[in-house]
This record gives C-alpha cells, sequence and structure tokens, in this order.
C-alpha cells in the first residue's frame, strides 16, 4: 500500500466522532474612520504613512522620502522609478533595488495590512528584495477586519498573495524590535486614488 | 534510550541567574501584550470557540479534507506526496532537491523539519541547508535546537550571540550590540537566498478549499525562500489543514496575538500555485499524528497552531527553558505530544507541570492542556514508567490514606518527628523540600486531637 | 441543613488552627457541623502521581465518610476541586456521585450557598496579599481569571473587603502559579522553589504584611520560602481572618 493510502486509511479509522462546523458571525465595525483606523493601526505596526502629493506627482514624493536611492522600480504604471519591472526576467535581478513601489489591492483597518498579489507585484521579490517599500492604497478600498479581507474570496484564486502588515521585523535577540530583519527595512503607504489610464503620462 | 529528567536541566538554567531572569520576564511581558489584545476584542472568548470547533469539525473529516486539499494542490500545478514518518519524509525532500540539483537549500522556521531532523539528514548528504529566521539562525550556528517555537532562541543573551556570531560569521566578539547582529545576519544571509536552489517553508495553516499554503513570518523570510529559487517546497503536518479561505479570518486573528500581542505577523503569505517554470511540492506528513487521532483522550492536541502561548505563560517553562524538555516540542504542548513520541523518554515531563491550568486558558484553540498533562500521569503510572521512585510509595500512601487507623498512626509520628529531629538531617540533600524551604513545624495536636479534646461532646461515632 | 466539615489531611497535621476557625466561623454563622472522625484524605496525592488505582480505597473511604449530609465543607480549593473532578478511581454510584457534587471549598460555600454578607466580629488592620490557588482560581472559578477575557468579579475578595480595616496589595502577578503543585514541590524542587521565592518576593514588593489564602498548602510552600529568604512576611487563612483573628 502507498504510504498515502496509509495514512488515509489510518486517519479514517481513527477519526474522532463527528463535530459540526460552525459559521463565522459578523463581528462589530470600528466606530472610527476606516482610514483613520487603518493609519493607525499601520503606524502600530511600523508602517510610515506619507500624505499623497497635491500635484500627484508620486514620483517626485518618492525622491524626496528616499533622497539617496538610486535604484527605484515601480511595478505599477503610476510610479516611473528608475527601473522596469517589465524588463526582470530573474527574480534575483531586483537584489539592488532600494526602493520597491506597488499599488496594494485594499487595505484592513483592524491591523493595517495591505493585500498584495502576484498581479500587483508582476516579479514577487519586489516586496521582499527592496530595502525600502512604497505601497500606494485608495482609502476607499479599505475593509475593517480580517474576516472581511477573507470575504474578498477572488482575491485567494492567485498563485500568491500577502498581507503586509508594516516592514519586516524580529525580537529575536532579547527582545529588541528590529525593523529590516530579512525583507524591508521600511513599508511607506500613501492614500492615493488609482490614477485614471489617460492620466498617465508613461508606460511600463 | 535515556529518560530526560527535566529537574535536573532545570537545575543548570536556575543556576545562571542573569538569563533566568531575562527569560522569565521577556516570555512574561509576551503573555502581558497576548492579554492586552485578548481584553481589547470583545469577540476574543468567541474567537477562540469558534477556532477550536473549527479544528475539531476538520480532524473529525480529516480525510475527506486532506483528499480535497490534495486535489486542489495538483490543480494548481503542485505536487503533492505523502510521508508516513519522519524518515519517509527526509527522503523524499532529499529526492526532490537532489533531483533540482540542489546545493543550497533556504528554509524558513518549521518546527515540522526540526521534529522530522531533516537538516542532518540533507547536510549528511550534501546539501547545505541554511535556516533563515534569525532565531533558527543563532541555534543553527550554535548547534543547538531551538528553544522556543516562536522565539528559538530567547534563551540566549546578547553576549551569548555576539560569541556564537564571532565564531561562525566573522563580526567581531567585542559588539554585542542588537542591531549590529540582526543587520549582520542579514547581510550574511542575503546571498544564500539568490544563490539558493531551492526554498523551503513549514505551513501554519494548510487550505482544503483551494490548496493554498499558508506561511506567517515577521521576518519576510518565508517570501525569500519561495520567491527566489526555482524549487519551494512546503512541509505540512496533517493536521494543519482548515476547511476554507473564510476560517482564515479566525485564525489569522488569533495567531499573532496570542504568540506575540501583535494583531498580526508583518508578512501573512498565501502560497497556492508556482510561479511559471518553476515547481511547488507539498510534502503531507505523518508521523504519528494519525495515530494520536485516535486517542480519545489526547487527539484535541492535533488543534495546536503552534503559537507558543503555553509556553510563555507557564511558569514551569519560563524558569526551566524549553531546551530542559529534551524535545523539539516543549512547555506545555511538548507536556501533552512527547509522550506520544517515546513514553519512556519523555516520561518525566507530565510531571513537569502543577497541573495550573494557565496553559489552557490562554490556547487559542482552546486545547485541555492540564487535563491531558494529567491523563498522562495515569498513563505513565500504568505502563510502570513513572520517573521517580514513587510507584511504590504511592502504593503505600494509598494503604495508609484509606485506612483510619494507619493514618492516625502515621501522623501522629510524623507530628512528633519533624519536631525533633536535629536541623542537620532536615536539611541534607536527601531531603529536597529542605534544600530551599523551611520545613513546616507540625504543632502539638492535630486538628482531630483537638475537636477530641475540646468537642468530645458534640462528636458523632460513626 | 446538615454539614460535614472536611479537614484536609496536611491541614489536620500542619495547620489545624485552619481546620478550627473553619468549624468555629461555621458554627458563628449558624450552621450545624459534624466532623466525621474517621476522615483522612480526598485521595489528591496519588491522583496527581497518576497512581489511579491506589487512590480508589481512600476515595471510597471518603464517600462512606461523608454520605449523608447536604454539604460538606473544607477549606481547600485543590482538595475541593479534586473530589469533584477527579474523584474517579471507584465506581460512580448515586451515592459517590451525591458527595462529589456536595462537597465545596469554604469561601464558595459562604459566598454561594449561604450567602454572607457581613463577618462583624471580624478585624484584620494589616496589609495583605490575597493569593488564590491555581484550583481555587482556574478550576473552582472563584475569581476572575487573568488569562480570559471576562468580567472582573472575585468572590474570596467579595468575602475578605466586609473585614474592618483589610487593606489590599497589588502584586506584579496576582495569578502566576506560587509552584507548590504538590509533589512537584518536591521532585521540581528547583523550579518549585524558584517560582515560591518569585511569588513571595512580588508580594513583598507590594507592601504586603501577610499573605492569605484559602489554600494552606500554597501557604506552606510560600511560607517555607519566605522564611528562608528571612522575609517578614506572615501567612494567614481566609477563615481565620473571617472567623475574627486579628493577627
Amino acid at each position: 500500500m502507498t504510504s498515502r493510502n496509509e495514512i488515509l486509511a489510518r486517519v479514517r479509522a481513527n477519526q474522532p466522532p463527528a463535530v459540526s462546523l460552525p459559521g463565522i458571525p459578523t463581528f462589530g465595525k470600528p466606530l472610527v474612520s476606516l482610514p483613520e483606523a487603518f493609519r493607525a493601526a499601520l503606524l502600530r505596526m511600523g508602517g510610515k504613512f506619507a500624505e499623497a502629493p497635491e500635484d500627484g506627482d508620486l514620483d517626485a514624493l518618492i525622491r524626496r522620502l528616499f533622497p539617496e536611492a538610486r535604484v527605484i522600480c515601480s511595478a505599477t504604471p503610476e510610479v516611473k522609478g528608475t527601473r522596469r519591472i517589465g524588463e526582470v526576467k530573474q527574480p534575483g535581478q531586483l537584489a539592488d533595488v532600494e526602493v520597491g513601489v506597488v499599488r496594494a489591492v485594499f487595505g484592513v483597518a483592524e491591523t493595517g495590512s495591505l493585500w498584495v498579489t502576484e498581479r500587483e507585484f508582476k516579479v514577487n521579490s519586489l516586496g521582499f528584495l527592496s530595502q525600502h517599500l512604497v505601497a500606494l492604497l485608495d482609502p476607499a478600498r479599505i475593509v475593517g477586519n480580517m474576516h472581511d479581507a477573507y470575504r474578498e474570496r477572488a482575491q485567494f484564486d492567485f498563485g500568491y498573495g500577502a498581507f503586509l502588515t508594516g516592514p519586516s521585523a524580529t525580537a529575536d535577540i532579547e527582545g529588541v524590535l528590529i525593523h529590516g530583519a530579512q525583507g524591508i527595512r521600511t513599508l511607506t503607504v500613501v492614500f492615493a486614488r488609482r490614477a485614471a489610464a489617460k492620466d498617465l503620462t508613461h508606460r511600463q | 534510550m535515556r529518560r530526560i529528567d527535566h529537574a535536573e536541566a532545570s537545575t543548570k538554567f536556575i543556576r545562571a541567574r542573569d538569563h533566568l531572569d531575562f527569560h522569565d520576564k521577556r516570555l512574561w511581558d509576551l503573555r502581558k501584550k497576548r492579554d492586552r489584545e485578548s481584553e481589547g476584542l470583545a469577540e476574543w472568548e468567541t474567537l477562540r470557540e469558534l477556532a477550536s470547533a473549527i479544528k475539531e469539525h476538520t480532524l473529525s473529516h480529516l480525510a475527506d479534507y486532506l483528499e480535497q486539499f490534495e486535489r486542489n494542490a495538483i490543480a494548481n500545478g503542485a505536487q503533492v506526496h505523502w510521508a508516513k514518518d519522519a524518515a519517509e519524509h527526509n527522503q523524499i525532500v532529499h529526492d526532490i532537491l537532489k533531483a533540482h540539483g540542489t546545493h543550497t537549500l533556504v528554509k524558513s522556521k518549521s518546527m515540522l523539519t526540526d521534529e522530522c531532523e531533516m537538516r542532518p539528514f540533507l547536510e549528511n548528504r550534501g546539501i547545505e541547508v541554511m535556516e533563515t529566521d534569525l532565531g533558527e539562525r543563532i541555534q543553527q550556528l550554535d548547534d543547538e535546537p531551538p528553544s522556543h517555537i516562536v522565539v528559538p532562541a530567547v534563551h540566549k543573551l546578547r553576549g551569548d550571540v555576539a560569541r556564537v556570531f564571532a565564531e561562525k560569521i566573522g563580526t567581531d566578539p567585542k559588539n554585542s550590540d542588537v542591531h549590529y547582529l540582526a543587520e549582520s545576519q542579514r547581510q550574511h544571509t542575503r546571498p544564500y537566498f539568490l544563490k539558493a536552489e531551492a526554498g523551503m517553508t513549514g505551513a501554519n495553516f494548510a487550505v482544503a478549499e483551494t490548496g493554498t499554503i499558508v506561511v506567517c513570518t515577521n521576518e519576510g523570510n518565508a517570501d525569500l525562500s519561495v520567491h527566489l529559487p526555482n524549487l519551494y517546497i512546503a512541509s505540512v503536518g496533517i493536521e494543519k489543514v482548515i476547511p476554507s479561505i473564510e476560517h482564515l479570518g479566525v485564525f489569522v486573528r488569533l495567531l499573532s496575538r496570542s504568540a506575540l500581542g501583535s494583531p498580526i505577523t508583518q508578512i501573512t503569505s498565501h502560497f497556492r500555485a508556482p510561479r511559471a517554470g518553476t515547481a511547488m511540492h507539498i510534502v503531507l506528513v505523518d508521523n504519528g499524528r494519525s495515530e494520536r487521532l485516535g486517542m480519545p483522550d489526547f487527539w484535541y492536541s492535533l488543534k495546536c497552531i503552534r503559537c507558543g502561548a503555553c509556553m510563555n505563560t507557564c511558569p514551569v517553562y519560563r524558569r526551566s527553558g524549553g531546551l530542559s524538555y529534551g524535545a523539539t516540542y516543549s512547555g506545555p504542548i511538548g507536556v501533552i505530544i512527547d509522550p506520544t513520541f517515546n513514553l519512556r523518554k519523555y516520561s518525566s515531563l507530565p510531571f513537569a507541570s502543577t497541573l495550573n491550568g494557565s496553559c489552557t486558558n490562554v490556547c487559542p484553540v482552546k486545547i485541555n492542556i492540564h487535563e491531558q498533562i494529567y491523563k498522562w500521569r495515569q498513563i505513565i503510572a500504568e505502563r510502570h514508567q513513572l520517573p521517580f521512585v514513587k510507584q511504590e510509595a504511592m502504593q503505600v500512601a494509598g494503604k495508609v490514606l484509606s485506612n483510619p487507623k494507619l493514618y492516625r498512626a502515621a501522623v501522629e509520628a510524623t507530628g512528633a518527628g519533624i519536631e525533633h529531629l536535629p536541623r542537620f538531617m532536615m536539611y541534607n540533600r536527601l531531603n529536597a523540600w529542605g534544600r530551599q524551604r523551611e520545613v513546616p513545624a507540625a504543632p502539638s495536636l492535630t486538628f482531630r486531637q483537638w475537636y477530641l479534646k475540646n468537642r468530645q461532646r458534640k462528636a458523632r461515632t460513626r | 441543613m446538615k454539614v460535614a466539615l472536611f479537614v484536609p489531611c496536611y491541614v489536620d497535621v500542619f495547620f489545624p488552627e485552619v481546620g478550627i476557625a473553619t468549624l468555629e466561623l461555621l458554627e458563628r454563622l449558624g450552621v450545624e457541623v459534624t466532623y466525621p472522625l474517621d476522615q483522612t484524605c480526598c485521595g489528591q496525592p496519588m491522583g496527581n502521581s497518576g497512581c489511579h488505582s491506589d487512590a480508589a480505597a481512600t476515595e471510597a473511604l471518603f464517600v462512606k465518610n461523608f454520605s449523608g449530609f447536604d454539604y460538606i465543607v473544607g477549606p481547600s480549593g485543590s482538595c475541593a476541586h479534586h473530589v469533584r473532578e477527579n474523584l474517579t478511581a471507584i465506581e460512580q454510584t448515586a451515592q459517590v456521585t451525591r458527595v462529589r457534587e456536595r462537597t465545596f471549598e469554604l469561601v464558595e460555600f459562604l459566598h454561594d450557598v449561604l450567602e454572607v454578607k457581613a463577618f462583624p466580629w471580624a478585624e484584620f488592620r494589616h496589609k495583605v496579599g490575597l493569593h488564590n490557588g491555581c484550583a481555587t482560581l482556574r478550576a473552582l472559578r472563584e475569581a476572575k481569571m487573568s488569562e480570559i477575557h471576562e468580567p472582573a468579579f472575585s468572590k474570596p475578595m467579595d468575602l475578605l473587603s466586609k473585614v474592618k480595616g483589610i487593606q489590599f496589595v497589588k502584586p506584579d502577578r496576582p495569578d502566576e502559579c506560587c509552584g507548590f503543585g504538590g509533589t512537584f514541590s518536591v521532585f521540581e524542587e528547583p523550579v518549585s522553589a524558584r517560582m515560591g521565592y518569585d511569588k513571595v518576593n512580588d508580594h513583598h514588593r507590594a507592601g504586603a504584611e501577610y499573605i492569605v489564602s484559602g489554600d494552606m498548602s500554597c501557604m506552606m510552600h510560600q511560607k517555607g520560602c519566605a522564611e528562608r529568604l528571612g522575609l517578614p512576611l506572615k501567612f494567614i487563612h481566609i477563615a481565620q481572618i473571617l472567623n475574627g483573628a486579628r493577627a
């Protein structure tokens, strides 16, 4: 008998008496506005927040936030950057990226999380090899809590998706909090409505 | 096989005062942070109840859910393997890696791979394995197992890490600044992510509905292990399966709050399908789980989501350290799981507990840990594996305590005895109580004697 | 109501004053109390060591001694819990079930059954740290558990706060286990002593002159630790304070 069949047979034989599956209730809504709650949670998790530029020039904003950065790679056509994501053939080619830019699909107010999939990243390693990540988020696309997030069912059909909540972190040595463990050192969220295609003056 | 002596191991741990104090305070702090989260969510106890019920439902239908998971994983383009034990797991992983031409494997934290002792198996066969989680990496370099399932090096102080890193990765031995040490590990590890031919993760959850592997990390190392190499292997204990995406809402809300007192881990990754041109393999592992499923008193331990909250709250764990349990799984959850791996070897663990019940209270999936500890003691006694010279003593106690006259004779002797024994006899090495505590002085009359003397008129004879 | 007094074995031998205070307190409250002379022990030492079958005869004796009463009351949370939850080595007849259900720890009995609202004779002008033993707290549910999101409540505190002049201190870790744990105190002595030291130091730092508990087993262990450390702490049972002890 294959291990598979052996395991399944033993599992079947040993399963305890059936317990029924509970339904998941809807829990209460937060009293503050979702963007406000999101921002507070984001900051608490070590993320940063930047106001969207009045003139809509996100490239300029990023240059202001990261004046020393030479390699800026954007996965969204809303930001030009210095390296085109479309030209990346191997995920390791993003190893020298100082600032990665991506548009998040939605945010979660409860935790300050951003949902991003392979469709937004284009190259998944962008979210982890970059030293810093800037994420654009439409403030109208913030859900209340993680139950609401997981009800965005179609999002979980992608081959990869992640909730990003602040920068990578660790407290493994004496409980001292470090930002920038193996992944990004900072995460900066910018509230920005998705630009209409006609407003984009460049292409990826 | 040598029996683990938890009490002896704890003596060493307690002697290192600075380490003990830090360890106890750090983990208690995580427990306090957990409390702040649990007090802050009105629905906290409802979530625990839901998580427990979802897990119990799944485990009671596990075969169907495993098959559903496998079907969907294969439909996504992943390959699914089944390992009945640790040896088969290691062989499967090795064969996949070798076929792929792997020299270097990067991996994120997985208790299952520790349980299977995978690393030495691969290293002995010429595959370099890089632990990329900071705590796991420290322990790997120091040739020690992880001591805690969430914070693997919590028993070390920065000076210990500085020593290990100086010796093994060439950092400045005089620099024990934590930022410097963490940055050093980041820089040292990064090239491995870029050159590794394969990456490996464990799984916090495996979703049957979609075939998705969910991994919760703070460091980002799981994603780096998966998104860079062309081969991804996930090691998954069969008990990690949950029915649907929707259920992740319950577990994700509970996991990090319970583990670290933070609402969510910095990254919550959902790996569903391999990138174009790459391969994804999932190894479903039994290694005693299906057998444990059939134990009416102990199958609830399979609900465990590996949060470590039980370790953080356990007053014994905090003062003895995970390594004193001599097993991959330590603390309260270890106490109820490890005897299934080897009853004799781990027979002292269920006695490394005061049965205080705090672990059961913090468990996000409501495992009745302390009740299972109590039941394990009975099994150990039945199988004549009591670790201390207790079996005969308990038989004698049972006889004396069930016979009023024998009892009275014994307690009246004790009363007289303790008063008159010289001090040096009370505080010698054989008398464990007296090592660090004064012995209670027995008053001259027992309650019964007082009662007979003062209340005899009212006493009823039965 | 017919009430039987259950005096745990270690109270009988080491802390008879606690049994005396319990008896006197119940009598002050108008309860007719019987003390079965042939009682010994609830069987917990064997039970907690996993020696289930060795406990059977002791359990049977307990049931025999305490049959025929409306309530069985004892000044020990861990013993009352053991009787209610773990007296399972003997056949569970109707008589056994009845005795088990009717066994109460003293505070539970005073609070829930007698619903005592005042102790006019009681006065204790000292700073006191309340120690709820783990069985009393988490098994008998006599107070809010810090791990659980539930409303605040405390039966021992409800009773003790009726005592004139009593002041409570706030230790850092009020419901962390003190480390007695029965045979744990001997077979895991290093950790047990460490836990006991931490507990008494915590109460001492908070300013306690006395530590009070419904469990003398915990007190015995903490007292042993405090004395070895040379801490000026005194230990007393709830029954003694409620019965009017002044010190």
